[in-house]
């Protein structure tokens, strides 16, 4: 029988998580303090899931690479959070929340799990605002709202453009409650470096302690990834430096299955590569489409300064492709209609890659105290980095890598392949099929932590509370700490002449030419074989100085880029093998006679589950047949 | 541009430091602060020596990870910004730059220019959360916050923790980060319930950690990147005083 049972309940969409809740079983609250759970992550959703699984008095152990569980990369998030409160009485639902994220995912997701997400969705604005998150107010005291990302509704939630932050303050002061009740064990500055099965079932983890060295054993009952996303393989996208794939990858290796992980999210507007030595994009919030007009030069080449450029030599290539839509299409098809026209030639800038943002027609429009109420924070962010003013001539913006719909495959339960392995937040897979919307991200991730995940995860332990504490001189643990020193020492005495960072940006360019915005089966077919020639040269030559007794950053990142390699042959694989367009995954072969992207839904109407089948040899493909019981599957328009 | 870098050097919390000089030619000006430090460990690394090892993730200002201290000032010379913000557009060419670690008995040297600010997470564990459950809350909008609350817990609330506010007080003191939380959270009804308790945990174990007390220097909130206001400390103070009172 195949592993791939998603255990979707049956029943009307609307009853199927309280029918579901009704069944799941419990653990006694005398029980909880003699069960371990290991969560590993402390943004949004590790925050989330090891406070309320503390709170519900389990025994818990968290762990994050970061010197403060606060600084996860959650708190990067600027735009805002949705849920389905309807408090702008413009019609919104439960059902309209779902249907814009199943569609918006251009059908790639599970329906009954993109219901629930929508479902507990204002569950988590009520838990946020009661621990003090100050999201944006009106003038009588009540919560505003603003419409995000193209919807017709507006649901999102926000705080300035810092709503990742703060939130994050806020689920951070949740733990910290737990931290100081001692319900909850807080391991900061410690990498994953393996996942320990016992028996099938996920027991415990192995850690570096990356101030000492020192390779840790730690325990529990089941394990919960909430790692995070894997956007860095692109060596320059939006998210923070550190930010990996590697602990999604031990858990991979270990027979947990990868759900389409080609799925890659390419932000439309983020500031453009300056200078060689640039290691990461920052982000320019998708609100600003809101008001900024897409153009470029009509001329190719035409090298004036974009305020010389008269009215009618101007390309507003968005409001001309997209007339319904303009600006606000969906951030796919603005990130390659954006590539289109520098491939094309039509570039701006120093390196042509990057297109005009134009905030002149608001500004007349609107007033300058009105643009720079609504922007000023983003629009000093640019100035800072470019040293040129929004307010005086247009932004310059470009794609960059950004969010992993793919990850971990998991059940309805939020539960991996592997018996007692949990993966929550973005290094899951599930609910924003091949294409995530703006703000719903911050929603899953809580979600799931606050409202799903300690439902589920009962549902498994109460067939543990008969088992006793795990032993950390087990041999499956004397094997893992083994592997990770061996590992260490390889890194270590290549002694060869070329940095992991530089390793990384050759492999970040190999994905992104190949693997990015826009994907066919020739360039592919190149990306493994230039993987695979990088991954040998990695191994013969790659430098790492200094101990493994110490802190060691650059150890540390010989890790991650190490799994990169192994993780994008991957990416490829799934590229490779999805024959159509949809969302964010742009297969050249399949668009339609305009150059939109064109979905196969006979063939390919299901989740690639990957299941690692040995070092050197290629995955092999599970497929869960996506069923639509509840949506008719419609051509994503947005012209 | 071409700039001379004076730097600590420090292998770890026990052995001694000291200021090691590089000169690091060809730095362009759009660079990041970071993105020069990147530069010269690669070069670093290429010569065989040890790259200079320093806290940072995000890179764009909100997740507190980095701090150097730059030319004397945390976070070095610009206004509002953390050390990931600041960018070479304002150095010059042959400038020598001088950077160490946060200096305070309290944030104790990890190695090089990375110091262990945990003490940071113990005195939040102290007190600084509103005590409620996950789903024990009533609709977020059962109780009606005035805006002007709601903007000062914004304010308040952007502190990332950073600890430059620390680095730059003569008396270590981490009054500013505390007096930050503290304001953040009573701004709410249902944070009001512990604000008196909360306060004078904080407090108490701020002072245990050895950080000092607060005579009012403002250097705290001229070097904040968040803008963090002196005023919460008078704020807090006053609440403070009128606690001990009622005791
Ligand atoms: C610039 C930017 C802006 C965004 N804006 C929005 C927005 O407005 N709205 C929205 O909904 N979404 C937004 N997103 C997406 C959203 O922020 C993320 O998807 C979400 O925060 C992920 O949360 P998480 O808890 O799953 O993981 P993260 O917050 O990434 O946390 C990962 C955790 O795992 C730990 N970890 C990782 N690897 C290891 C390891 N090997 N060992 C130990 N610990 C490890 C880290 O220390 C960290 O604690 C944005 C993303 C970016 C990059
Ligand atoms: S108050 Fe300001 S300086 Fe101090 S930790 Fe917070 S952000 Fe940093
Ligand atoms: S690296 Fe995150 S604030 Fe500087």
């Amino acid at each position: 029988m195949s592993k791939l049972d998603a255990k979707i309940p049956e029943g009307p969409l609307a009853d199927k998580w309280t029918n579901h809740k009704a069944k799941l079983h419990l653990v006694n609250p005398a029980n909880r303090k003699k069960i371990d759970i290991i969560v590993v992550g402390t943004g949004l959703a590790g925050s989330s899931a090891a406070s309320t699984l503390g709170e519900l008095g389990y025994n818990v152990k968290v762990f994050c690479y970061q010197d403060s569980p606060r600084r996860a990369h959650s708190v990067a998030a600027q735009g805002g959070i949705n849920a389905a409160k309807n408090y702008k009485n413009d019609n919104d639902s439960v059902y309209r929340l779902f249907y814009d994220m199943i569609k918006g995912g251009d059908y790639r997701a599970r329906e009954a799990n993109v219901y629930r997400a929508a479902e507990v969705s204002n569950l988590v604005i009520d838990h946020y605002t009661a621990l003090g998150v100050p999201f944006a107010r009106d003038y009588g005291g009540y919560i505003d709202n603003r419409s995000f990302g193209g919807v017709q509704v507006s649901r999102t939630f926000y705080a300035k453009g810092q709503t990742g932050q703060q939130c994050m303050i806020g689920a951070y002061s949740a733990l910290s409650r737990q931290i100081s009740k001692g319900t909850v064990t807080m391991y900061p500055r410690r990498e994953m470096m393996d996942l320990v099965v016992i028996d099938g079932k996920a027991r415990g983890i192995v850690v570096r302690n990356l101030i000492t060295g020192e390779i840790e054993r730690h325990s529990a009952h089941a394990v919960v990834l909430a790692t995070g996303g894997y956007g860095t393989i692109y060596y320059l996208s939006t998210l923070a430096l550190n930010s990996n794939g590697s602990a999604a990858w031990k858990a991979f290796k270990k027979g947990a299955y990868f759900a389409n992980p080609s799925f890659v999210q390419i932000h439309p507007t983020s500031i453009p590569v300056l200078n060689d030595h640039q290691c990461k994009l920052t982000l320019m919030s998708e609100s600003l489409r809101n008001d900024g007009r897409v153009w470029v030069p009509k001329q190719k080449g035409d090298t004036r300064k974009p305020n010389d450029i008269p009215e009618d030599e101007r390309d507003y290539y968005l409001e001309r492709r997209y007339p319904a839509f303009g600006n606000l299409v969906p951030r796919d098809v603005a990130s390659r209609a954006a590539k289109e026209r520098c491939d094309a030639g039509y570039g701006v800038g120093p390196t042509g890659l990057s297109v005009y943002l134009d905030f002149k027609d608001a500004i007349n429009k609107k007033g300058r105290q009105v643009i720079e109420d609504s922007y000023g924070n983003l629009f000093d962010m640019y100035h800072k980095i470019t040293g040129e003013s929004p307010y005086e001539t247009p932004m310059r913006i470009y794609p960059a890598g950004h969010y992993t719909m793919g990850g971990l495959w998991i059940d309805y339960n939020l539960m991996t392949t592997v018996p007692g392995l949990f993966a929550i937040g973005e290094a899951n897979f599930s609910d924003h099929g091949a294409n995530r919307l703006g703000a719903s991200s911050l929603m899953q991730t809580s979600g799931d932590g606050y409202f799903i995940l300690p439902y589920t995860i009962a549902d498994y332990l109460a067939d543990e509370i008969k088992t006793p504490k795990i032993a950390t001189n087990l041999p499956q643990f004397d094997e893992a700490e083994k592997n990770a020193r061996e590992r260490i020492n390889k890194f270590l005495s290549i002694n060869g002449t070329e940095t992991a960072t530089s390793f990384h940006k050759r492999l970040g360019k190999i994905m992104w030419d190949y693997c990015g915005m826009v994907r066919n089966e020739e360039g592919l077919k190149k990306a493994l074989t230039l993987i695979n020639e990088l991954k040998e040269e990695f191994w013969k030559n790659l430098k790492v100085p200094g101990t493994g007794e110490e802190l060691n950053q650059e150890l540390e990142k010989a890790g991650r880029v190490a799994d990169f390699m192994e993780l994008g042959k991957l990416l490829v694989y799934d590229a490779l093998n999805r024959k159509e367009s949809c969302g964010a995954h742009f297969r050249e072969e399949s668009q339609t006679d305009t150059g939109e992207a064109k979905r196969n839904d006979e063939q390919y109407s299901y989740v690639a589950a990957w299941e690692f089948n040995g070092d050197g040899n290629e995955p092999q493909l599970h497929k869960e047949e996506l069923k639509f019981e509840f949506v008719k599957l419609q051509e994503r328009s947005y012209k | 541009m071409n700039i001379k870098l004076k730097i600590w050097r420090q292998k770890n919390a026990k052995s001694k430091g000291r200021f090691e000089t590089y000169q690091l030619n060809d730095v362009a000006e759009d660079m990041s602060f970071l993105e020069m430090l990147d530069y010269l460990n690669g070069t670093l690394i290429k010569n065989g020596k040890e790259p200079v090892a320093f806290d940072h993730d995000c890179r764009e200002g909100i997740c507190g990870s980095c701090g150097i201290y730059i030319n004397g000032r945390p976070h070095g010379n610009d206004h509002r910004t953390t050390t990931c913000e600041l960018r070479m557009r304002l150095f010059k060419d042959g400038d020598t730059v001088t950077l160490e670690p946060w200096r305070s008995a309290s944030f104790p040297v990890v190695k090089d220019l990375v110091v262990d600010r945990s003490a940071f997470d113990k005195i939040t564990n102290a007190g600084g959360y509103i005590s409620v459950n996950a789903g024990a809350a009533q609709d977020a909008n059962a109780i009606p916050v005035p805006k002007h609350n709601a903007d000062v817990a914004f304010d308040t609330a952007s502190c990332v923790g950073c600890g430059a506010c620390v680095a730059a007080c003569k008396n270590a003191s981490a009054m500013l980060f505390v007096a930050a939380k503290v304001t953040h959270l009573a701004q709410f009804p249902q944070g009001r319930i512990e604000a008196v308790e909360r306060i004078k945990s904080m407090v108490a174990k701020m002072d245990e950690l050895g950080f000092g007390s607060c005579t009012n220097t403002r250097a705290c909130e001229a070097e904040c990147p968040k803008g963090i206001s002196i005023s919460t400390i008078a704020k807090l103070n006053r609440e403070f005083i009128s606690a001990k009172i009622k005791d």
